[in-house]
């Protein structure tokens, strides 16, 4: 029946001044099916969704070609309330929360408000006065849609990122009208049980005739719920197949266009840390993190092992390293190499040798306004005078472009990086590019302990075993201790030498990679 | 070539362009109403002079991540003790503009480090708040004038009145002690003041050596993203702090620049109204809440003060009747309402991006 074909995509092409990102894209959704799209980072998945959503950052940059059409109207979208007004929603791979507000008012506000910040910035105190029963009863059903434990009331600010992820998919369902939802890596920063729940929601969204496309890196996940799936690679569309006659290493193939291995597979044999000497020690540590509060954490990490930390989202995972490197409040006893770490003091952690690549890409991470070059060289040389030339005996720290460059260049060579140079502004990466960047920062540092968090998020397959490679040859060549936070637990198995697992603010137990998945499994819901 | 035309566009930007075509227009009806072609240009270009380092004093603010700079009276009024000391020592020349630039840079510094602690005291509201106190201190100098112990009979009320007067003339200490170092006479009606225009700049350069060092760059890590500053172990509220005092040390300055070339030392409500036409040039030149360049300072100084000189002369002979004045407010105050509602839609646009 061709009226059971809710979107039709032709010949989408689009390029940003002169840089092709996509090429003649045709592809087709029935209603409420779940459409996978998959592709390496850059390959134009999200520029693909960003056009489909009207989203101004295509228009600001010369708009695109090509036909959209829904439910048999052809509807080029100007802005994303046209889209939202035609029954699309979409929730972005970065969030798009107002973080002092409540999750209630975040899921009720008109989109145009959560949007335009200028005028939640002039009316806040306003908006934010707006609360009432009847809307926060509606959002909680909009939450308990979804499926989770959150109370509407919850400020954003202090959620755990996959609460976030939850709040922003409520938003979308709440609406009625919704035909076709758009999910952009929802499940990047879930651990696997919290993907798990994210899928049923979607899949049951589904089964109410709502049609999906969904971004993801775990071709798990894609094969799991997705009915057709659609291949990017460099722009093209490369394969369009249903899920049910294909497998994840025939994607990974497509995908990359050559043969690749599978998952993270462990290559190098764990090392025995008892003999080793500790470099870290952590006493009674508890961190103020909103979402990951840390209660009570003793450690010791052992100079050169790569450890672990693993845990649901909200447990305090994430807490332990920013508490450490003096992003959050902390307290309790921190000694690194002999030395007592002052904590709440980021300078002091940078200096006595350790680094951090925060989980959070856009807010900690990177500076989106500018060039790739000066976020991976900025606090290397902010922290160790280095990429600078003396002038005038010293008076004058003159920046050196030329050796920031250079280090830059080789960065983008080391991780694959895709860009047009060196030179091209962070914000216009895409998003698993943007990590690679991240990464580059700590690795220039050159630090004596190197703590990760989330080091793969939104990383496709590919540079994923390339990200964990040069992990461990950091780890192994230059003798850096690492502290890896992730939720993928398969990951963290795949390249640590120890693994703990966080809940409720503490150190739960600690395993051996090998230990079978079950204890790992006990441990994290233990409370 | 398309694409070369397209890229210029892209970076020259609509706005820039009309604005500019505008003035080329104005230029080119001028010799057809009967304007001194010549007379325009050089009056244009001693305004660029005058306005010039004003309007540099916006960008490390902007670059710092404290917005745009309201508060510009208070460095005004750094430069204006810096001028009536100068001029209470009846120091003249090059010597005495230089000793008023000398003396009103660490009242720059003193006053743009409190301003600075407080404007890290009001994160997010900084353009309110610098709105503010340049308003309140020009109200409170309005006082001090009267009080401070001033002397020379060259700047105080006559009759033996005390206090300063609300104008005194440099004409006898430093007037265009910098536009006549080297200036360029053709003709009667062309002047071209290269000391100015030297100096002004000099302080450009100034501030572009400043933001290719190691502090300048931590300052504009620390303007676009203070939370990744921080985790580089950059003291943000630090450098914010060193934006606001280079900005208000560069009012200081610009402002004795301006008064060398216009003669008179205004005080009082002279400082009231400075900060907008200031505002409003960087950001016709293009620059927003978040990054400004020393090309926006030089494009938008140039545009804003030539729109300002050449449409109330060229409209003038057109109607026949003296309305200069009233013209030149009404485009002044259209283009800096222009300017403003731009930064909005700026800032919005990049919280969608
Ligand atoms: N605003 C922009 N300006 C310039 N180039 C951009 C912009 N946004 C994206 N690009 C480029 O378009 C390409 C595709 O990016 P896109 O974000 O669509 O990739 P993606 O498939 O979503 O990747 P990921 O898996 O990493 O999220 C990238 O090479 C990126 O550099
Ligand atoms: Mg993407």
């Amino acid at each position: 029946m061709p009226d059971d074909i809710l979107l039709k995509m032709k010949n989408i092409t689009k390029d940003f001044y002169g840089n092709q990102v996509l090429t003649g894209v045709n592809m087709e959704l029935k209603r409420g099916h779940i459409l996978g799209l998959v592709g390496e980072n850059g390959a134009g998945k999200s520029t693909l969704m960003n056009i489909l959503f009207g989203s101004t950052v295509i228009k600001e940059t010369g708009g695109f070609t090509g036909e959209i059409e829904l439910d048999g109207k052809i509807c080029n979208f100007e802005s994303p309330f046209d889209a939202l007004d035609a029954g699309v929603g979409m929730v972005h791979q970065e969030f798009m929360l107002i973080p002092g507000f409540q999750a209630a008012e975040n899921i009720m506000l008109n989109r145009e408000l959560t949007q335009r910040n200028f005028w939640v910035d002039v009316f806040g105190e306003r908006l934010s006065s707006l609360k009432n029963e009847e809307m926060i009863k509606r959002a909680q059903k909009a939450i308990d849609t979804v499926g989770v434990d959150l109370d509407a009331k919850t400020l954003v600010s202090e959620m755990p990122v996959a609460h976030k992820q939850f709040t922003e998919i409520a938003r979308e369902i709440d609406r009625e009208a919704t035909k076709l939802l758009i999910l952009d890596e929802p499940t990047a920063v879930l651990t696997e049980s919290e993907a798990e729940i994210m899928l049923s929601v979607v899949r049951r969204l589904a089964d109410m005739g709502i049609s999906v496309i969904f971004i993801s890196h775990r071709l798990k996940e894609i094969m799991q719920i997705c009915n057709e799936l659609v291949v990017l690679r460099d722009g093209k569309l490369v394969k369009e197949v249903p899920t049910n006659e294909t497998n994840p290493e025939k994607i990974s193939e497509w995908m990359v266009g050559r043969e690749i291995g599978g998952g993270p597979a462990r290559e190098a044999p764990v090392k025995q840390t008892e003999e080793m000497e500790t470099v870290l020690k952590v006493r009674n540590l508890w961190v103020d993190m909103p979402g990951e509060r840390v209660i009570n954490v003793d450690l010791d990490i052992k100079k050169g092992e790569i450890f672990g930390i693993g845990g649901l989202a909200g447990q305090g995972k994430l807490g332990i390293p920013n508490g450490i490197m003096g992003l959050y409040p902390a307290g309790g006893k921190v000694e690194f190499q002999g030395k007592k770490i002052k904590l709440n003091n980021p300078r002091f952690a940078l200096d006595s040798g350790m680094a951090f690549v925060s989980e959070d890409r856009r807010d900690v991470g990177l500076l989106l306004e500018e060039p790739i070059d000066w976020n991976i060289s900025f606090t290397v040389m902010q922290t160790q005078e280095k990429y600078l030339k003396k002038i005038l005996g010293g008076l004058i720290k003159w920046r050196d472009d030329k050796a920031i460059a250079k280090l830059a260049q080789e960065y983008i060579d080391l991780l694959e990086i895709r860009c047009t140079s060196s030179k091209q502004l962070a914000k216009e990466l895409s998003g698993g590019n943007q990590q690679k960047v991240c990464l580059a920062k700590a690795f220039a540092v050159r630090p004596d302990l190197l703590f990760v968090s989330e080091p793969t998020r939104g990383i496709d397959v590919g540079a994923k075993q390339l990200v964990l490679d040069t992990l461990h040859e950091y780890n192994e060549k230059y003798g850096i201790t690492i502290i890896v936070c992730s939720s993928e637990l398969e990951e963290l198995r795949s390249i640590s030498d120890r693994v703990a697992i966080v809940s409720e603010g503490r150190i739960a137990g600690i395993l051996s990679p090998t230990a079978p998945l079950k204890e790992f499994g006990a441990l994290m819901l233990e409370a | 070539m398309m694409e070369k035309i397209k890229d210029f566009l892209e970076a020259a930007g609509w706005p820039r362009l009309i604005i500019g075509l505008f003035l080329l227009a104005l230029f080119i009806t001028a010799p057809f109403v009967e304007v001194n072609i010549f007379t325009s240009l050089s009056d244009v270009i001693v305004r660029f002079g005058m306005w010039g380092i004003l309007v540099l004093a916006m960008v490390p603010m902007v670059q710092g991540g404290c917005g745009l700079n309201f508060g510009l009276p208070l460095g005004i009024i750094a430069g204006l003790l810096g001028a009536v000391t100068s001029v209470e020592l009846q120091l003249t020349g090059l010597v005495g503009f230089f000793s008023a630039v000398l003396i009103a840079i660490p009242f720059g510094i003193g006053l743009g480090l409190l301003y600075g602690i407080l404007l890290n005291k009001v994160k997010g509201d900084e353009m309110t708040i610098a709105l503010y106190v340049g308003f309140s201190s020009v109200a409170f100098m309005s006082m001090m004038w009267l009080k401070l112990p001033y002397k020379s009979p060259d700047m105080i009320w006559a009759y033996g009145g005390t206090g300063l007067r609300t104008t005194i003339s440099v004409e006898k200490f430093w007037y265009r002690a910098l536009n006549d170092i080297w200036t360029i006479q053709i003709g009667d009606h062309f002047y071209f003041p290269t000391g100015m225009i030297i100096f002004f700049a000099f302080m450009c350069l100034l501030v572009w050596v400043f933001f290719h060092t190691k502090t300048g760059t931590a300052v504009t890590a620390a303007g676009s993203n203070p939370e990744y500053a921080r985790a580089s172990g950059v003291n943000v509220d630090k450098m914010r702090i060193i934006s606001v005092i280079l900005t208000t040390v560069l009012a200081a300055v610009g402002i004795i620049v301006y008064e060398q070339s216009f003669g008179f030392i205004q005080l009082y409500l002279g400082p009231f109204w400075m900060a907008f036409p200031a505002v409003a040039g960087i950001l016709l030149g293009g620059a927003s809440v978040h990054k400004a360049t020393i090309m926006n300072v030089i494009v938008g100084t140039f545009l804003f003060q030539g729109i300002l000189t050449m449409t109330p002369s060229v409209i003038n002979n057109i109607i026949q009747t003296d309305m200069s004045e009233t013209i030149r407010i009404i485009v002044s105050n259209g283009l800096i309402l222009y300017a403003l509602t731009r930064t909005i839609t700026i800032k919005s646009a990049k919280v969608k991006a």
